[in-house]
């Protein structure tokens, strides 16, 4: 196996991008990657995308987006693992990569959410758990998120208002994105106040529907080796399963495909928790924080919580989270968040994170979920010197 | 709009609680799944669950998806049936600010979802508070 490394990123900003169609929003995000990795031609491309033809009547997008960015021919496909469809993405390209079957892949994650209303993106993101036992009984995602972190109040004595650091933090930190969806500062009196979608979940516990596309360029670690540009290598690409219906978990409170999908990861890049400089987790809602921050190794079962009202996932903390903003402030475009994740991490490793780095950053992990946890996809880069 | 096939086809576990049981470890299994989850054997003998059972955790819906709207707010449930396994369903027959978690539930048929004016109505199991 080879070593796989990240030579180039792009992304969109992330929002409602009412004048851009997916394919424009792919074209935006994979150009600014070429350009980053100072390539013109790739051997392969992997489209990470959950809901096109749900919500905009369009599948087919790895023929679609190759055709349509000056690729035609290239070996393309699309790759669909619910709102972990953007790492599964990557996933299969560092495969290929890491395999020798490819020397240079194009990984990009789109989605385009605007076109549907509410009720119909609510409908279709659904479609991530189960169509007989969960979701034709009127269950959205928000629900099962509230269902869990109901549980896990009652079983930990937190109170709601213990929840507001994670959204204060990816807000804080969301400022300073010019790739975010939201520049607002939330207090939290305001978190107290918001408008409640499905109790005990808030308007600000939970992520927005977005569109957004974001890239990254993958090559063998040996061809940018030596060539004075920072390395930052793909020490881990780990992809973990749980039963997709909650009611079929062993423990609703722990995210085992996450601990697995973690444990992998460790495994391979041979560390622990401890040596991780910064953490991007799957914030979809503040809950799926906290579990994930238990599952990783950062926290004890049931103290999630009580790392982040202790401010250890700040940018000064212990471990920090959501640097840019997270799932939260950044936005997610479902299948394109995975890869967003991931090229916050490279701007971090490479110190161009601007008012947001985390100093000396060497050490980043990515954690992108599928569903309330049955898919599980865990990256691990670390900068070479 | 779709064809009245998948309802049909769900008749046994939706109208009347009929799951599996796995005949090497006993365990009963609810979703019906045909592989024990416990043991991983194959487990396709029918066993009825008793429709008892407690809230393990709820949640009020106030912003329901496409199909629901009509329904809203209504309240969904994780219930731990009494022979073990978890379900998710609306609970029904009680104000949302009555629930709690532990509350003793029983299943009771009732329409799950209209597809619509000339669509199919889809029954299936929901949860009450227990009588007596």
């Amino acid at each position: 196996m080879r070593d796989v490394a990240i030579i180039g990123i792009g992304q969109t900003k992330v929002g409602e991008h009412w004048e851009k169609s997916l394919r424009h929003l792919a074209l935006e995000a994979l150009q600014a990657a070429m350009r980053d990795a100072e390539v013109d031609r790739v051997d392969a491309l992997y489209v990470g995308n959950m809901l096109s033809g749900e919500l905009t009547g369009q599948e087919h997008l790895g023929a679609l987006v190759a055709d349509f960015a000056g690729l035609r021919g290239v070996e393309a496909v699309k790759v669909e693992a619910a709102c972990g469809s953007g790492a599964a993405a990557l996933r299969l390209g560092t495969v290929a990569v890491a395999g020798g079957l490819a020397d240079l892949v194009l990984v990009v994650g789109v989605e385009k959410m605007t076109d549907a209303t509410g009720p119909e993106a609510t409908a279709a993101l659904a479609m991530a758990a189960d169509a007989d036992h969960e979701v034709a009984h009127g269950l959205t995602f928000v629900a099962l998120n509230a269902l869990l972190m109901r549980r896990y109040m009652y079983e930990y004595g937190y109170k709601k208002e213990d929840f507001a650091p994670f959204t204060v933090n990816a807000h804080a930190n969301g400022m300073n994105n010019p790739y975010a969806m939201f520049h607002m500062k939330v207090t939290p009196e305001a978190y107290a106040k918001a408008r409640m979608i499905a109790d005990p979940i808030n308007l600000l516990d939970s992520s927005p529907v977005a569109d957004g596309a974001a890239a990254v360029v993958l090559a063998p670690a040996d061809w940018v080796r030596g060539s004075g540009k920072p390395v930052i290598r793909i020490a881990a690409s780990a992809v973990a399963t749980d039963a997709v219906a909650l009611h079929d978990r062993r423990d609703p409170l722990v995210l085992e495909g996450a601990a697995l999908s973690a444990h992998r990861a460790y495994q391979q890049a041979r560390i622990g928790p401890e040596d991780v400089d910064l953490f991007e987790l799957h914030d979809a809602f503040s809950i799926m924080a906290a579990l994930s921050l238990e599952a990783a190794g950062f926290a004890r079962r049931g103290e999630g919580v009580r790392l982040a009202l202790d401010g250890e996932i700040t940018l000064q903390g212990r471990i920090p989270i959501a640097t840019m903003g997270g799932l939260k402030a950044r936005g997610h475009p479902v299948g394109a968040t995975g890869v967003y994740q991931v090229v916050e991490v490279v701007q971090q490793l490479r110190g161009e994170a601007g008012a947001n780095q985390v100093p000396d950053a060497r050490v980043g992990m990515a954690q992108n979920i599928g569903g309330s946890g049955a898919t599980v996809i865990t990256h691990i880069l670390i900068r070479e010197t | 709009m779709s064809l009245p096939s998948k309802n049909w086809r769900l008749r046994n576990q939706r109208y009347r609680l009929v799951g599996e049981i796995c005949e090497k470890c006993g365990t009963p299994i609810f979703p019906p799944r045909d592989v024990c989850p416990e043991c991983e054997a194959p487990a396709q003998t029918p066993y009825v669950f008793s429709g008892r059972g407690e809230v393990y955790s709820y949640s009020t819906v106030y912003h329901p998806p496409a199909g629901f709207e009509k329904y809203a707010p209504y309240t969904v449930a994780l219930v731990r049936l009494e022979e073990g396994p978890m379900v998710t369903a609306q609970l029904t027959d009680v104000a949302p600010e009555e629930v709690h978690i532990g509350m003793p539930v029983e299943m009771v048929t009732r329409q799950l979802q209209e597809e619509g004016e000339e669509g199919v109505i889809a029954y299936g199991y929901k949860f009450r508070p227990r009588m007596g």
